[in-house]
């Protein structure tokens, strides 16, 4: 514990850090060795080249998207405390956790996790998974096995799915629907060792 | 019930008519006036004779009996003995299968009671009534039996459709219990039940020492695979809790063998000679059994997956491949001595992804059919057995001490080992079980046939208190499943445990969780983790690049799993829009079901029924398939009638249809059909007046539902385009035929607008200029309604996966002209059958092969004879060799295939549809379904008599 501390301690701002997302020390910790291991160079910052020099990541079909996430507002680099706070919203939710009415919702609510997915479809940021935006992640994730025209009749039928206001695109409001059912909770966490 | 009683009764008859039968045979006969006869038939005579005074006493039965072996030649013999042991058990399944379907009747008491407790209920009675009838117990559940042959059913059932994300996502909590759990409940068991005998609450006539203990507490401790699943089907919890104690149950059995061989091994050289190395040996013994028996099952289900990559002519092996190489794999792993359980279950769990995707449809459903009812008559006997052993009180001994004990003890130690496992699990795991969870994992943690089974097998000699040990096992195991089995139903409603749902999901979260799992295994890969999604993902790259290149079909390799996703939901769709008599056709942009708004739709249940049948989504009820809640077959066709028309191409694998066996049948024989009515349909009523009188009803009714013509029209399409799917439940060609007059005069009613319509929908598809279409329309009319074996190969009828032929307008225009003459010729040529179509170029070796292809019609027809439609000189030489046409057939179909589109582009048409018209008397067709199959039949019909 006593290591973990003095290590805390270099952590800038890691006690608001930890409010926010709710992150344990330990989890910080790790997170920043993490963080500085994954930043090759010693700038003090990542950038998205650091997240393509992960190899795991390569492998994955939608990997430039999440990357993408990670430096969604527009910016080239990436301090410690963003990365933490993205990687908070896949922190498993803890009922036991108190609510205060007074604060924003947690960063691993479920409409957080939802709206980090969003805007992994949502590439051009108009607030809509427009048909074109979700034949392009189907394309990524099935891979080249599937014909064009097969894309095209899942994406209809995705779009004519959820599209309650026929427009021909899924805003946020109906993709929240569509996965009403779906437990979230669970399905979008990963545990952190602690 | 009272039938059961009854068969009960004829198979303890049966039974002492057999003793009497080795009696008789053991004393020289009496001297018989028949010495010609050979002894067989004479043995047979006392047990006819038991059989008519079937209550009467067997000694005087003899003595009757006796008198009648001079009858010279008789009519009816008696030969128990003969079909005894296959009689028997098929009256038990018989038995098991009549309680069952009674046992469902009433809805009310189905949900009140768990099936499992009223078949041990039945099994105490028939018991009794075997006891009672002939003094001794005749039956009961003997471990041999169990272990080869009832527990491996309900295990491959167990691991073939066990669900695999589920069952690894849960993995480290499954193992943990199976294995730790086990070990906790049998040593504090065995333990404590010494240490109660210690203390003198058992009495001292149980005799056993401390191994002996142990060993009672290794075999009682195991959560039975079995009880769990019967008992846990009916509750329905939610999927996580449900595969965490099945799981359980499964995994368990390896420490349970080991345990077992390890505690009989020491009660047989005496405790006291057990070395430390013997220990060490045992923990040896247990990586082996454990990681052999997993390692034999991966094995096998390689060979399995690998296997199906061929079978792409031969699918009607597909089903029997499966099952075999499962059920190999339980029994290489018993032949090693490892755990079979175990090598069965991962033989399925690793075979299925690959399997399912290399086998067709049919076998799919085939697979999942049989398993299911094999698995759920396995059940039903088990259960009852297990209720009958019970009442044989030769075999147990009653201590209270010692059941009460064991009772207590197996429920606390289960009670106290799963919360604090579960304490240390929730450590580490994602979606911690809370308290509801625990509760229901320890009352749910039921002993069962496993147990007893082993308790049976103990060797009386080396284990002192076995009679004890039986009677405390029958006691826990009828403990647990009746009382915990009738009372977990209710607790986990008190509890309010979340159930689980049967919602499939929507195509929005089949393309999202997809995503899910990418995202989870990038951030777990961005975040330095290398966890569960890591690792998942790992193996998934590995599946894909290595073992599904190997292992699927090439064909399949490319498919998609989302898109399989989005294809079945798909088809769901379409079939409750038509449930709810939309019409998907005319309706562009319809609300489909599966959408948000999909409250307002109520769940379908026909959906579910066909979803279950097509294996879509995990099944984790043993009987979901008895659930269908009456499916009425004009269901079944409507549903299959959307299925074609709207949705898209029929997947590739599904068209291989080359191999000469009867499901190809159907396909063929729609297809002909349909060109047929299409083009014959005007012909065709003139024909009907005279030959079809017996649908006359059928056809007035369907007038009057001539109002809505139009839009039978176009449903009746796509039911034509269902029809030869391969979804289709198999049909006997026999029952077809009826089938087949009622569509065609269907269809006739429908008038020839479809054709066009038709056409206009999909023009596409096929060329329009005229040979075209004549060739098309053409060729399927060379072979009209008689299922010539060739018939049934004709490479576009099995193999075509596109839309069917569509005739194109101009082909309906000129056609008729030639079928015209056509049919005035074959009408007035019917007294000239015998001539065989004469091909146009005899000489050329596939046209010749052809045209002895006429040859197993032909027989069929003149089979019947005098029904004054001339039979033929000819034919019945062919009749008398029915065993050498068969091979003639897979020969012929061979070159069929081939040779079939060729001689439809040769011929000119009028000579084609010549033979059409004589072939297509209805009734000569419906001869030749009739009588085909017996002349084929014939000589193996005549194999056990021979023998």
């Amino acid at each position: 514990m006593g290591s973990t501390n003095s290590t805390l301690s270099k952590i800038p701002n890691a006690g608001d850090l930890m409010q926010e997302t709710g992150f344990s020390p330990a989890h910080i910790v790790r997170l920043y060795d993490r963080y500085k291991a994954l930043d090759k160079d010693k700038k003090g910052h990542l950038c998205p080249q650091d997240f393509g020099a992960i190899k795991e990541l390569a492998m994955n079909p939608i990997s430039d998207r999440i990357i993408g996430a990670f430096f969604s507002s527009g910016q080239e680099v990436l301090d410690f405390p963003s990365f933490v706070r993205i990687l908070a919203h896949f922190r498993p939710v803890d009922k036991n956790r108190p609510k205060d009415p007074n604060s924003p919702e947690h960063i691993n609510s479920r409409s957080n996790k939802l709206k980090f997915i969003f805007q992994l479809y949502d590439q051009d940021k108009d607030g809509k998974i427009s048909r074109q935006e979700l034949l392009q992640v189907l394309r990524t994730m099935l891979e080249k096995q599937v014909t064009e025209e097969q894309l095209e009749s899942i994406a209809d039928r995705t779009i004519q799915e959820a599209d309650l206001d026929r427009d021909d695109a899924i805003s946020f409001d109906e993709f929240r629907k569509s996965m009403e059912k779906v437990n979230i909770e669970h399905k979008m966490s990963i545990r952190f060792l602690r | 019930m009272l039938i059961c009683t009854w068969l009960l009764l004829v198979c303890s008859v049966g039974e002492t008519a057999a003793d009497l039968y080795v009696k008789g045979a053991s004393v020289p006969p009496e001297p018989s006036r028949t010495p010609s006869r050979s002894s067989p038939e004479e043995y047979g005579n006392p047990g006819s004779a038991v059989a008519r005074s079937a209550e009467a006493p067997a000694p005087t039965a003899e003595d009757g009996a006796s008198p009648r072996h001079g009858g010279g030649y008789r009519i009816v013999q008696w030969e128990w003995s003969y079909v005894q042991t296959p009689y028997i058990i098929a009256l038990w399944l018989l038995v098991a299968s009549v309680a069952k379907i009674l046992f469902h009747f009433s809805q009310r008491f189905t949900t009140l009671v768990p099936e499992s407790c009223v078949l041990i209920l039945l099994g105490l009675v028939l018991g009794g009534i075997v006891l009672f009838a002939s003094k001794k117990q005749l039956y009961q559940l003997d471990p041999g039996l169990f272990f080869l042959f009832l527990l491996p059913t309900i295990v491959g059932d167990a691991g073939y459709f066990m669900p695999a994300r589920l069952f690894f996502d849960n993995l480290g909590a499954i193992l943990m219990y199976a294995v730790v759990g086990t070990l906790w409940n049998a040593f504090c068991t065995g333990f404590c039940l010494y240490g109660v005998k210690l203390a003198g609450v058992i009495d001292d006539r149980v005799e056993a020492g401390l191994m002996d203990f142990l060993l009672f507490g290794a075999l009682i401790s195991a959560v039975d695979p079995v009880a769990v699943i019967a008992v846990f089907e009916e509750v329905h919890v939610n999927e996580m809790l449900f595969i965490i104690v099945f799981g359980e149950s499964l995994l368990n059995d390896a420490v349970t063998v080991v345990l077992y061989k390890v505690y009989i091994s020491f009660v047989e050289v005496g405790p006291g000679n057990v070395h430390t190395a013997d220990y060490f040996k045992g923990v040896v013994s247990f990586l082996v059994v454990s990681l052999g028996g997993t390692l034999v099952g991966l094995v096998f289900a390689m060979i399995l997956a690998f296997v199906t990559r061929f079978t792409k002519r031969v699918r009607i092996m597909e089903p029997l491949l499966v099952f075999l190489l499962v059920y190999l794999a339980y029994l290489t792993a018993e032949l090693f001595s490892l755990s079979a359980i175990l090598s069965m279950t991962f033989c399925g769990l690793g075979c299925n992804k690959y399997v399912e995707a290399n086998i067709s449809q049919k076998s799919r459903t085939t697979v999942k059919y049989t398993m299911k009812t094999l698995a759920s008559i396995a059940e039903t006997i088990i259960f009852i057995f297990l209720g009958i052993s019970a009442v044989d009180k030769s075999k147990w001994a009653w201590d209270t001490g010692l059941i009460v004990c064991t009772l207590i003890f197996i429920f606390v130690f289960r009670a106290i080992g799963v919360a604090g496992q579960t304490w240390i699990l929730n450590k580490f795991r994602l979606v911690p079980l809370d308290k509801i969870d625990q509760v229901v994992m320890s009352y749910g943690g039921l002993r069962g046939a496993v147990a007893f089974a082993l308790v049976v097998l103990l060797d009386g000699g080396q284990v002192k208190a076995k009679d004890y040990f039986v009677a405390a096992t029958i006691v826990v195991v009828f403990f647990t499943v009746m009382f915990q089995g009738l009372t977990i139903k209710p607790l986990v409603t008190w509890l309010k445990v979340p159930r689980s749902t049967n919602r499939k999901p929507t195509v929005n979260e089949e393309i999202h969780e997809r995503a899910f799992d990418h995202i989870l295994a990038a951030v777990e890969d961005i975040a330095g983790l290398n966890g569960y999604h890591h690792w998942r993902d790992k193996w998934e790259h590995f599946d894909r690049n290595y073992l599904s290149k190997m292992l699927m079909r090439k064909s399949v390799y490319g498919k998609s799993e989302l898109w399989e996703a989005c294809q079945k939901i798909n088809i769901r769709d379409a079939i409750s829009v038509i449930d709810q008599g939309g019409n998907v056709l005319t309706s562009a942009r319809l609300s489909l079901p599966s959408m948000v708004s999909r409250a307002s739709f109520p769940e379908v249940t026909n959906v579910t029924n066909y979803l279950r049948e097509n294996g879509s989504g995990v099944c984790l009820d043993l009987q979901a398939i008895d659930t269908n809640p009456g499916a009425k077959v004009e269901e079944e066709t409507e549903t299959h009638r959307v299925l074609a028309g709207n949705l898209y191409k029929p997947r590739r694998r599904y068209q291989a249809h080359y191999s000469r066996h009867f499901m190809t049948v159907r396909d063929q024989e729609r297809q002909e059909r349909e060109v047929f009515q299409r083009n014959m349909r005007s012909r065709l009523e003139s024909f009907k007046s005279t030959q079809y009188k017996r649908h006359k009803k059928d056809r007035s009714q369907k007038k009057r539902k001539g109002s809505d013509a139009k839009e039978q029209d176009a449903n009746d399409k796509p039911r034509r385009n269902v029809s030869w799917h391969d979804k289709d439940p198999v049909v006997v060609p026999l029952e077809s035929e009826e089938e087949m007059g009622e569509h065609s005069e269907k269809e006739e009613d429908v008038g020839i607008v479809f054709v066009a319509r038709k056409t206009s929908e999909t023009p596409k598809e096929r060329p329009s200029s005229v040979s075209a279409a004549l060739e098309v329309c053409q060729s399927p009319s060379v072979a009209p309604p008689s299922p010539t074996c060739g018939e049934k190969n004709l490479p576009w009828k099995g193999g075509v996966g596109v839309l069917p032929p569509c005739v194109s307008v101009e082909a309906t225009k000129i056609i008729p002209v030639d079928l015209q003459q056509a049919w005035n010729q074959s009408i007035s040529s019917l007294e000239s059958l015998s001539s065989p179509p004469v091909p146009q170029e005899p000489q050329h070796p596939r046209v010749s092969a052809l045209s002895r292809l006429g040859g197993p019609l032909r027989p069929a027809a003149a089979g019947q004879g005098g029904s004054g439609t001339g039979p033929t000189p000819l034919t019945s030489r062919q009749f008398q060799f029915p065993g050498g046409k068969e091979e003639e057939e897979s020969a012929l179909s061979l070159h069929l295939q081939e040779v079939q589109p060729l001689m439809s582009s040769m011929r000119p048409p009028s000579s084609t549809t010549q033979i059409p018209g004589k072939r297509r008397n209805p009734r000569m067709y419906l001869r030749s379904l009739v009588t085909t199959p017996p002349s084929a039949r014939e000589p193996k019909s005549r194999g056990p008599t021979q023998l």
